[in-house]
């Protein structure tokens, strides 16, 4: 481990009144033996760890990043304005240079919600991170940022947000899709025109234990990331990975979690899913916090954690390792992978879509069309129908959208009649500016 | 009648308190080297032509153990620590002694390792050879299962003078602490013992049969002959006695911030309600930070003493002192000084105290008058930028449920009390800088004491309740005990009260200053698996509050000459 000391900014919000349901796994308890294994081990008194009350994130933050329908107010509690804010406070203090990095442990989480929001999907309501991003480039200017989802399961939800942003690196390493909600995260999904390459998708199989996860780290995701050259690095903190994890099938131990925070030194952390909430929650964490800070972390495991019972088959080490050269020669070819795509010579690129809202219970309907576009991400449209019988359309124009892009976007919104539509939004994330009619 | 006793740094003060009435009091030099004498010449002094049946409680305020750790001259402790996982244990270490044992417990309070019975007897056995007699035993979350240290001391046998136990300093989570405050505990153990045991002596001789107090620094008292085995709950009590003395001067009611301007230093204290804040671990003390129950306390280096600096063109207030005010003969200009010039007092001797703002004058390149307000101005101006970080701090405090961000509960004093020395001139001046209204309280010299002789019993518990484990902890009680699985919040508030009220029965609380409440309430439903729920856990601190004893709290029953 590196053994130079760091600032750490931890924000800690455990949200003890808020459930999705009393005996849900997003519950008042989640948080709890965390919390204690946190204070017992006296972390906020040493001096390199400094703790900060979050802020409470605004209707504006969400609305820079987030279509909700029919708006924040009815698809949010206040809950999540504190864990999004939280999120916010660990990225000030950063980018404030109050600290050297920042874990925001905070709850509910974020990961699986999209762009468009008609309710809660995956325990996630808003996207905490995605929130985050934007309120960073909102605030001190445009940066390039690589997001490292290392939450178990796909991060669906960052992904759509971010999947036609080539200044926004997605790498979300999960267990294959196949085997686990959301069932996405393949790695053929790989971004849109404008930012191929930007999305990366590592399924990982079943089983996959401390090894799996530090190859890939150590082969694909650091490479990249050395490759992209991000301002901010941003660690999607999800702890479900771990082999006592109830609601998924990995074998990751404290040890990994905290050594993969070590390798990959994200700026900011966020929590997103871990349901152990007494086996590994108040480990992984307290490894997390001690990597991040530059303190030996090496004595932090589970009081039942058995390398050898964990250890991941030949097989899978054999699996991932083609996995990783594959995705890996896919990053490299991203560019004349674009050009291929381009040569078809369309201006727009449409695709329909059916997300479902397991959390809700809502089914809905996606048509978006993109701008094909070389000087930014493109113009976004997207008209969405949901069972809870709203019909929106939404224009989006992106993080440094070029002047065609805008025009064309602000064109759109003049001329489209609400017609069929319930409501019709227009966000310029640049000019800060959302438009409801 | 009620006699109080501050044995301070540099004065021990008593008084002697008739119902509501200072009778008398004294002032004697302390003798740092004789405590103990600077205490039957003070208790003399205000004891002549008393008679000793008279005489319905003692309460003192001493810095014996205080002094103890910052001068370094306590005991030598073996500590035995039982860590588990979690942060390196060079990281743990307080002293050589210190030796790792393999048995631990989990967070939940269940025993992960249990104790090696061979492995403690060989610490023994090195602790014996190398001559420690007092001992420090602690686990991670022993709070949450004393078991295994009480085993551990088991093991151990008699054979050491003293055993602290680490579940026994608090129920509050934070191993380092614990450890630190345990090792602290053995090592003031045999000073303190002995001191109580002279101080009782002298209570013999002068054939006072009331019962004896101490003073702790969360402002309340203990029993002096309960209070024998938890020495460290009364290092810091001096800034105790000061806020309980501004509190029986005043009867605060408000959110209030207190100020005891001194020579060298100001302390800061802050009043919700009328009730002076905790701090929310524990004390810190010669670089040691505790479990320590205490007053939230904050002191600068600014006092009347403070030595004036040059540095760029500008000057500066303290932290230091290089002796008294230059007016009383001391070598550097200071804000007495400046005060005197200003008209503000009539201390000291004028001309003296000219030449040293002349200094400041000449450096300044300013008139003499300027000069002095300048003293003056930043003297009251750092102390003011101290209180208002102080105040930010308690005020962005993180809290962790929706209910209290959304409600968000600010101190916002609406009154400034200030005692000492300085007191009178600064007082208009904060008053008008703050914009808050300031209150010099009378007899504000003896606050201290005051504070000590009138400051009830104080004590909190806390306890746990596990229904899925089926046993129930309160640690400072060393209580563990199996509890059925219907038992629930009501259950538990009861178990919790009925606790707190004993042991501050047992540690010398008068039933009328029971003054209890909840000061945490957490339920959480424990739920394994896929939803299946499987017990409570239950989580209830509660406290008797910092406060005055029956008769003093009440408007009205004012302290008089
Ligand atoms: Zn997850
Ligand atoms: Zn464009």
């Amino acid at each position: 481990m590196s053994d130079s000391k760091k600032r750490t900014g931890l924000i800690f919000f455990p949200a003890f009144d808020w459930a999705i349901s009393p005996t849900h796994p997003e519950r008042e308890e989640r948080l709890l033996y965390t919390q204690d294994q946190v204070f017992e081990e006296g972390l906020l008194d040493l001096d390199n760890i400094i703790e900060f009350k979050p802020g409470l994130a605004t209707t504006e933050d969400i609305n820079r990043i987030h279509i909700c329908v029919p708006d924040a107010h009815s698809v949010i509690t206040q809950s999540h304005l504190i864990s999004a804010g939280g999120a916010i406070t660990a990225a000030e203090k950063v980018m404030q240079k109050e600290v050297d990095n920042a874990f925001a442990l905070v709850r509910p989480p974020g990961h699986h919600a999209m762009r468009i929001v008609h309710g809660a999907r995956g325990f996630c309501n808003i996207n905490i991170e995605a929130i985050m991003v934007e309120y960073i480039r909102h605030k001190y200017g445009h940066k390039r940022i690589a997001i490292v989802d290392t939450d178990c399961h796909h991060g669906d939800g960052s992904q759509d947000i971010f999947w036609h942003d080539p200044d926004t690196l997605f790498i979300s390493i999960h267990q294959d899709g196949r085997t686990l909600y959301p069932g996405s995260g393949f790695s053929d999904e790989f971004g849109g025109p404008n930012a191929l390459g930007y999305t990366i998708n590592v399924p990982l199989p079943p089983n996959t234990s401390d090894e799996g996860f530090l190859f890939t780290l150590d082969n694909l995701i650091l490479p990249i990331l050395d490759e992209f050259k991000p301002d901010l690095i941003i660690n999607s903190a999800g702890q479900d990975n771990h082999y006592s994890d109830p609601i998924t099938n990995m074998s990751f131990s404290a040890q990994g979690y905290a050594l993969l925070n070590d390798r990959l030194s994200p700026d900011i952390a966020v929590l997103e899913g871990g349901y152990s909430i007494e086996s590994a929650l108040p480990y992984v964490n307290v490894g997390i916090i001690l990597a991040m800070a530059g303190i030996d972390y090496s004595h932090v495991t589970e009081p039942d954690y058995d390398p050898e019972a964990t250890k991941q088959t030949p097989q899978t080490s054999r699996y991932i390792e083609q996995q990783v050269a594959a995705i890996y020669d896919l990053w490299k070819g991203r560019t004349s992978r674009r050009a291929d795509l381009l040569l078809k010579g369309k201006e727009y690129l449409h695709r329909d879509r059916s997300i479902f809202y397991d959390t809700d219970m809502i089914s809905e309907h996606q048509a978006e069309t993109v701008r094909i576009c070389d000087e930014c991400g493109g113009l976004i449209t997207i008209a969405s129908e949901a069972s809870t019988g709203n019909r929106i359309f939404a224009i989006i124009v992106p993080g440094r959208g070029c002047p065609a892009c805008r025009k064309r976007g602000e064109d759109i919104f003049g001329s489209t009649g609400k017609g069929l539509y319930d409501y019709i939004y227009f966000q310029d994330r640049d000019r800060d500016i959302f438009l409801v009619k | 009648m009620i006699i109080g006793i501050d044995v301070g740094g540099t004065h021990t003060d008593a008084v002697l308190l008739d119902t509501l009435r200072i009778k008398k009091r004294a002032k004697v030099l302390t003798d740092q080297k004789n405590l103990i004498e600077s205490l039957t010449a003070v208790t003399e002094k205000i004891f002549i032509g008393e008679d000793p049946g008279d005489i319905e409680r003692v309460v003192l305020s001493t810095t014996i153990s205080t002094n103890a750790i910052v001068q370094g001259k306590t005991d030598r402790v073996g500590m035995i620590l039982a860590g588990g996982p979690g942060l390196p244990p060079e990281m743990l270490r307080i002293g050589k002694d210190t030796h790792f044992i393999s048995g631990y417990v989990n967070h939940r309070g269940i025993r992960v390792a249990g104790t090696d019975s061979g492995e403690v007897a060989d610490i023994a056995g090195i602790f014996e050879r190398e001559n420690i007699g007092h001992v420090g035993i602690v686990g991670k979350f022993s709070t949450r299962n004393p078991g295994l240290e009480t085993e551990i001391g088991d093991i151990m046998g008699g054979r050491f003078r003293h055993v602290s136990f680490g579940h026994l300093m608090s129920g509050n989570l934070n191993f380092p602490r614990r450890i630190a405050t345990t090792y602290l505990n053995a090592a003031t153990w045999e000073t303190y013992s002995t001191f109580v045991k002279n101080v009782m002596d002298y209570v013999g001789r002068m054939r006072i049969t009331a019962p004896v107090y101490i003073l702790k620094a969360d402002g309340g008292t203990s029993g002096i002959n309960q209070s024998v085995g938890y020495p460290v709950g009364s290092i810091l009590s001096g800034p105790a006695a000061s806020i309980m003395g501004i509190l029986s001067l005043t009867h605060s009611r408000e959110d209030a911030i207190a100020l005891d301007i001194g020579g060298t230093t100001t302390d800061i204290a802050i009043f919700a309600d009328g009730v002076p804040l905790l701090e929310p671990l524990g004390m810190t003390i010669g670089g040691h930070k505790t479990l320590i129950r205490g007053l939230l306390t904050r002191s600068i280096g600014v006092g009347g003493d403070s030595r004036v600096g040059y540095e760029d063109g500008r000057i500066t207030i303290g932290p230091e002192r290089d002796g008294p005010a230059a007016a009383f003969g001391g070598p550097s200009p200071t804000p007495t000084d400046a005060m005197i010039l200003l008209g503000l007092t009539d201390i000291g001797d004028r001309e003296k105290a000219l030449k040293a703002i002349q200094e400041v004058a000449g450096y300044l390149n300013r008139s003499l008058d300027e000069a002095a307000q300048e003293v003056f101005g930043l003297t009251c101006r750092k102390i003011i930028s101290a209180v208002r970080e102080m105040l930010g701090e308690v005020n962005d405090k993180p809290v962790y449920t929706v209910h209290e961000i959304l409600k968000g509960k600010k101190i916002t004093p609406t009154i400034v009390y200030i005692v000492g020395g300085p007191a009178g001139p600064m007082a208009p001046y904060i008053e008008k800088m703050m914009d808050v209204p300031s209150c010099v309280p009378e007899h504000s010299e003896v606050a201290n004491a005051i504070g000590a002789a009138l400051a009830r019993t104080t004590t909190e518990v806390t306890l746990l309740a596990d229904t899925e484990k089926g046993e129930a902890t309160i640690a400072e009680e060393g209580i563990q005990t199996a509890i059925p699985r219907g038992f629930g919040h009501q259950d538990a508030m009861e178990m919790c009260m009925k606790t707190l009220r004993n042991r501050a029965l047992k540690m010398g609380a008068s039933e009328d200053d029971l003054d209890m409440e909840i000061i945490e309430d957490q339920v959480f439903n424990m739920v394994r698996g896929m939803g299946y729920a499987t017990g409570k856990n239950i989580r209830i601190k509660a406290q008797v509050k910092p406060g005055l004893i029956a008769g003093f709290g009440q408007e009205g029953s004012d302290v008089r000459q």
